[in-house]
């Protein structure tokens, strides 16, 4: 009570002050050793003896083993080539086929079509007007009361793609049918146009409508899904199964379900991989790390993309446990049939059955340098934490530089109010503008590609990428024109207000976005820090304004795809590396109109305008 | 709404009574003796169960042996019926109801207790609890899963999956409360349920769904209790404290069939208790009490009939049947035939010469009866293992008139929407039902977002009954009275929010999510007899052109599935790491500060007083330790 009013004690905490600012100048030179510790500490963490083994934490999953017997392997591929000829007769989903299937398995079969307009042609994949059918079966467990569910999801993709995935699944339905143990109805859904069709399903489902899908209501339902598994499979035999995990938003399922995967390769004798990297044993070597290194970087790439990498993806918004299980048929001699991999899905369902609550036990936040290791919340946080250190710290020196001199001049009375009024316009306008900008960065592709394309002669993809690309470089000629909008010159002080506030904001931003999606911050954080940190008005302008530019939203997500492309070995050229740039640009748009990814906005209304404070900041007059 | 329940309640007792009123006198006089024998050691094995009826007992068994001293054999008072229904789904599963009637003709309410002192074949431990808690109406039942009515079409007698229970006590009773509280834990011994988990939080006074189905027409619902548990799982224990109240128990006759391995081997299973009053006689000068415990089983044709559309007894319940429960006065399997008139749909083997039809559900039936207690029933085997084979493929069922599913929408912690759809198949009739919904208080209902849409239109209910929450104390209760328009889903939707619980107030499994109680519709659904206008059917033309009083519509009751919502759950590790830490820190850091802080430091010092100095040489010369 008395810690303010007592005399003493305020000049402890002047005294305080004093301390903290020789602090800050000593720590001034530290934010480099700051920034270096933060990305040191980063790249440990795919060091083994500094990461956890992965271990079961759910009970009703770990010492319980079940017998696997699925006997079905190869009818199952005789079924997948059924619904190959039958999917090439009527070009598309066999819906009445795979209806007369399922029903004759005996399931409850219900369908649901969909159809959803794209804001402009996805050239990718080549559909613009997506018009489709899900079919689903729902095996109703015995005795139970329809509480919970279980899916199992295959795509009908295509082409020649994913058949064997239909003929797994309904191997799978006919196998799991005649079985009595089931305490959790299962759902056998094969949806048509891969993720729109499990977003139509999901919504539909769900009774929710977040994208604007256009869909008929579902028949049929099972009460509360508690978890997903998706499966793509391509080939009769595979040589080894691929864990996907990240999904829409950076969201990851429980780790529990990635243990439960491994443990049954392990228990089957099936090669594993994630991200497409097998593990090695040879951690203390050079190339053990990298190849763990590399394994985590891909992760964190996938995971900042914040887009759904497999169709496991978009349960996980419902609080839904999902993973994807892609067969990978590579030229390795040791191959595993569709027996097998029927009894890792029958293993992996049945202890899902088993469960008696969520999957809630295990990690929600982690990343994976190999399947048998991961890195944890408490582990990964501290690295982006010395990151956002410096911010904080940069700002707390602007603040007490810009608190200081006033009490000099002044004897500390009626502490410098005229100054600050200046200041509060000055400080606002930029930050209006560039909010502006961001605005239109988000509004305008989609909005103006009729126009483009009818004055440029570029497709309506292209149209939106380059409006996309133009208003970004726009924005960076701002600084000229804010300033007209400023009665008076800008001061020393107003800058000072200016980055104090930006940097602040960029403080929040980042912590706030690594809180749900850590790669995507601590991506952002990597180069937003820098030049957060370093800029002034002061700086030589041709050489930093480079500098600024290099470190933008904007080139982290083409440094991203170089890195990307060259994590995954297929290393592209230049000009390969700007297409891909582009394409994951429109990618992303399309990401947030269809799914709901949340990164597009996030950059373009919120990143992006930050950033553009800095480079307020460096073009002060 | 009396109206509307007093209308089927005849209706209903006509419906399934009509089936087992044909009365055998003579098979109950020639088991007269052993009768006696059984039922003597039945009154021995039916121990209450509940201590709170153990004064009562004991006085009851005094008295019993009085009436054995002077025994004379009356006229026998109560009668016993038994027989089962077996009815071929079109989804190739097999549907097996068995009704067990026990009736009585005596008072428990008025007479006092002298009159119920002698038991014969109604079960003692029932009889006590209905004349010590005034019991007017009791029904009960226990369910595992979930009746599938688009594939198996309607049951017999509904019930919603866990267990339910709903009692009209007779009006003179002062404390229902109370009564209903000691009735349910009495009844949880009984039936080894979990039924003493009813408390207020789960009760309610339905006001017009529930109305009496035995005789009397007491509307005043202060004296109803309706409950149920969703969470409930039925198993063997619960079936042999059932089996026991049986005369017969599970030794002779239809229930030597219930063996629990195979009935607990199947998609769905459901047993019963209904007491009512009925009528004694035709005249119905006076009234008898009418126990009716129930039990439905469908076996599934993938899991139990290994694909094969081919069932028989023994295949269902691995036991063949040899004779009739002696103590029944009636003892008949019914098959159904409707489907097969020439046979060319399946075989039934051994066949029947006798045929019975019925208006079941609103839809004329044909059975094929079995007598199990004539001789030649059995035939040469002197064992009756009915045979079902299929010869062609069934064509689709008839879309049940009246069918309904629920379910939460949205996704997230804080909100949620319940839709509750009723689907009215009826191709031109229009009807209403009555919704009943009780849900817990931790569901918070935003009434004002309660909509009822038919066909894109607002449908506004002609009665709403809603009675909100309290905390911790009374669960919301919502009733009202639908039309639903022809050939159409009417669709129920509320707005909730999650609320948070307090730590311990959470089950030791949170992450399953909190069971919602199944909503239950009730309605006089127009009849598929009264619905076939062209007739096809060789009937005589002038019994067709006006439909008839009883079958023009006939009362259904329609449970939807229960709900499994996840509310806010705290991670229940964190107050324990928490109370580690905090006590870890207590113990240690702030222990020994503050014994720093508050110790008082003392210079020791260097030379002893005098007296001390001389007390040590007296103590050392003494050889006792120093001071």
């Amino acid at each position: 009570m008395g810690l303010l009013s007592d005399p003493n004690r305020r000049k402890a905490i002047t005294t305080a002050r004093i301390l903290i600012l020789n602090m800050i100048l000593v720590l001034h030179g530290d934010s480099v050793v700051c920034y270096l510790a933060g990305i040191a500490w980063f790249m440990g963490l795919a060091f083994e003896p500094f990461t956890l083994r992965t271990y079961m934490s759910e009970n009703a999953m770990g010492s319980t083993m079940v017998e696997e017997r699925f006997p079905s392997g190869e009818r199952a591929l005789a079924t997948a080539r059924e619904f190959a000829a039958h999917k090439k007769k009527v070009g598309g989903m066999p819906v009445d086929w795979l209806v007369k299937t399922m029903r004759a398995q005996g399931l409850e079969v219900f369908t649901q079509s969909f159809s959803r307009n794209l804001p402009f042609p996805d050239e990718s994949k080549e559909r613009f007007v997506v018009r489709g059918t899900n079919v689903y079966g729902i095996l109703r467990a015995p005795r139970a009361p329809r509480t919970e569910a279980l899916v199992l999801s295959a795509p009908c993709s295509p082409g020649n793609s994913n058949n064997q995935a239909v003929g797994l699944l309904l191997g799978l339905a006919q196998y799991f049918r005649s079985q009595i143990y089931w305490a959790k109805d299962i759902i056998f859904l094969v949806n048509e146009h891969d993720l729109i069709g499990v977003q139509a399903w999901l919504e539909g489902y769900h009774h929710t409508n977040i994208t604007g899908m256009g869909y008929t209501p579902l028949q049929g339902r099972a009460g509360s899904i508690q978890a997903a598994l998706s499966l793509e499979l391509n080939s009769d035999v595979v040589t080894s199964l691929d864990l996907v995990l990240e999904g829409l938003n950076g969201q990851l399922p429980n780790l529990d379900l990635a243990n439960l995967f491994h443990a049954f390769c392990q228990k089957l004798g099936i090669l594993c991989t994630i991200q497409g990297k097998l593990q090695r044993s040879d951690w203390d070597t050079v190339e053990g790390y990298t190849h763990s290194a590399q394994t985590m970087l891909l992760m964190v790439l996938k995971q900042a993309s914040g887009r759904p990498w497999g169709e496991h993806g978009l349960f996980l918004r419902y609080h839904i446990e999902a993973a994807s299980i892609r067969g990978v048929n590579s030229f390795r001699q040791y191959k595993t049939d569709a027996t097998s991999i029927g009894r890792l899905f029958e293993g992996m369902v049945r202890k899902l059955n088993n469960l008696l609550e969520r999957l809630h036990q295990s990690y929600f936040f982690y990343l994976m340098p190999s399947l048998t290791r991961f890195v944890s919340i408490g582990y990964y946080m501290p690295a982006f934490g010395l990151l956002t250190t410096i911010l904080l710290l940069r700002a707390l020196d602007l603040w007490v530089h810009l608190g200081t001199p006033t009490p000099v001049t002044e004897d500390g009375v009626g502490e410098g109010e005229s100054p600050s009024s200046p200041g509060l316009l000055s400080v606002l306008t930029p930050v209006v503008i560039s909010h502006l900008t961001g605005v239109a960065l988000y509004t305008l592709p989609v909005l103006s590609q009729e126009m483009a394309v009818e004055h440029f002669p570029v497709s309506e993809t292209e149209a939106v990428v380059l409006t996309a690309i133009a208003i970004y470089t726009a924005g960076l000629a701002l600084p000229h024109n804010t300033h007209r909008l400023i009665s008076g010159e800008g001061t020393e002080q107003g800058w000072r207000v200016l980055k104090l506030v930006a940097l602040l904001y960029l403080a929040v931003l980042l912590g706030c976005t690594a809180l749900i999606n850590f790669s995507l911050g601590f991506i952002l954080a990597v180069t937003l820090v820098p030049a957060a940190a370093c800029v002034t008005p002061h700086v030589p302008k041709a050489l930093s304004a480079v500098a600024m530019v290099l470190l933008s939203p904007g080139c982290t997500i083409l440094y991203c795809v170089f890195l990307f492309q060259e994590l995954q070995e297929v290393p592209v050229s230049l000009a390969e590396g700007w297409m891909l740039f582009l394409s994951v640009i429109s990618q992303g748009i399309l990401d947030h109109a269809l799914y709901g990814s949340l990164v597009y906005p996030l950059l373009a209304l919120l990143v992006y305008p930050c950033w553009l404070l800095f480079w307020n900041i460096l073009f002060w007059k | 709404m009396a109206a509307l329940s007093r209308k089927w309640d005849p209706l209903f007792v006509l419906v399934l009574g009509s089936l087992v009123f044909s009365c055998k006198g003579d098979v109950l006089k020639t088991s007269n003796d052993r009768t006696e024998s059984i039922s003597a050691t039945k009154i021995e094995e039916s121990s209450p169960q509940a201590a709170d009826l153990g004064d009562l007992r004991q006085s009851d068994e005094a008295e019993s042996n009085e009436d054995r001293k002077a025994f004379t054999p009356p006229p026998p008072n109560d009668q016993f019926q038994e027989e089962m229904v077996i009815r071929p789904l079109y989804s190739g599963d097999i549907y097996a109801s068995f009704q067990f009637r026990t009736q009585w003709d005596t008072d428990f309410l008025h007479d006092g207790k002298k009159a119920v002192s002698h038991y014969r074949l109604f079960p003692k431990s029932l009889g006590q609890v209905l004349s010590k808690f005034s019991v007017r109406e009791l029904h009960i039942s226990f369910t595992q899963g979930y009746w599938r009515t688009m594939q198996w079409g309607q049951p017999f007698i509904p019930s919603p999956p866990g267990a339910e229970l709903w009692v009209w006590f007779h009006h003179t009773v002062t404390d229902v409360d109370g009564n209903w509280k000691e009735l349910t834990n009495v009844l949880s011994g009984i039936f080894c349920a979990s039924l003493n988990f009813i408390d207020s939080t789960n009760t309610v006074e339905p006001s017009a769904s529930f109305k009496p189905l035995g005789l009397g027409n007491a509307t005043d619902h202060r004296f109803l209790r309706y409950a149920t548990l969703p969470r409930e799982i039925v198993c063997t224990e619960n079936l042999t404290p059932w089996k026991k109240l049986l005369p017969c128990g599970s030794k002779a006759g239809l229930a030597v069939l219930m063996k629990s391995e195979k009935l607990f081997h199947s998609s769905f299973h459901s047993q019963a208790v209904h007491i009512r009053p009925v009528c004694k006689d035709w005249q119905c000068t006076s009234t008898a009490w009418e126990l009716r415990q129930t039990l439905n089983v469908v076996f599934d044709l993938y899991t139990s009939g290994q694909g094969k559309k081919e069932w028989s007894l023994f295949k269902m319940f691995s036991r063949t049947l040899t004779e009739a429960c002696p103590l029944a006065s009636s003892s008949k399997i019914y098959v159904d035939v409707t489907d097969n008139p020439g046979g060319e749909l399946f075989d039934l083997s051994p066949s029947s010469p006798l045929i019975s039809t019925a208006v079941v559900l609103g839809d004329r039936r044909t059975y094929s009866v079995y007598d199990l207690t004539k001789k030649e029933t059995f035939g040469q085997l002197r064992s009756l293992n009915l045979l079902l084979r299929w010869k062609g493929e069934s064509d689709d069922m008839l879309r049940p008139p009246l069918h309904a599913e629920r379910y939460v929408s949205g996704f997230g912690l804080q909100k949620g929407e319940i839709h509750t759809c009723l689907y009215n198949s009826h191709p031109y009739r229009a009807y209403p039902v009555l919704l009943l919904d009780s849900l817990p208080w931790y569901l918070r209902l935003y009434v004002h977002t309660l909509t009822v849409t038919s066909k894109t239109r607002e449908n506004k209910p002609s009665y709403i009954h809603y009675q909100p929450s309290k905390d911790r104390l009374r669960p919301h209760l919502l009733e009202m009275l639908v039309q639903l328009p022809p050939h159409s889903v009417t669709e129920v939707t509320v707005q909730f929010e999650r609320a948070l619980l307090k730590w311990t107030e959470y089950t030791p499994d949170p992450n399953h999510g909190f069971y919602i109680g199944s909503s239950v519709i009730s309605a006089l659904v127009p009849s598929i007899v009264a619905m076939d206008t062209n007739s096809t059917r060789d009937r005589p033309l002038f019994s067709s052109f006006f439909p008839t009083k009883e079958e023009s519509s006939y009362f259904m009751r329609v449970y939807t599935e229960p709900l499994l919502v996840n509310l806010p759950t705290p991670d229940f590790s964190m107050p324990y790491n928490v109370i580690c830490l905090t006590c870890t820190v207590v113990a240690v850091g702030y222990g020994s500060f503050y014994n720093l802080l508050t110790r008082t430091f003392q210079v020791d010092e260097p030379s002893a007083p005098l007296a001390k100095r001389l007390a040590n040489i007296i103590r050392r010369l003494r050889g006792v330790p120093l001071l």
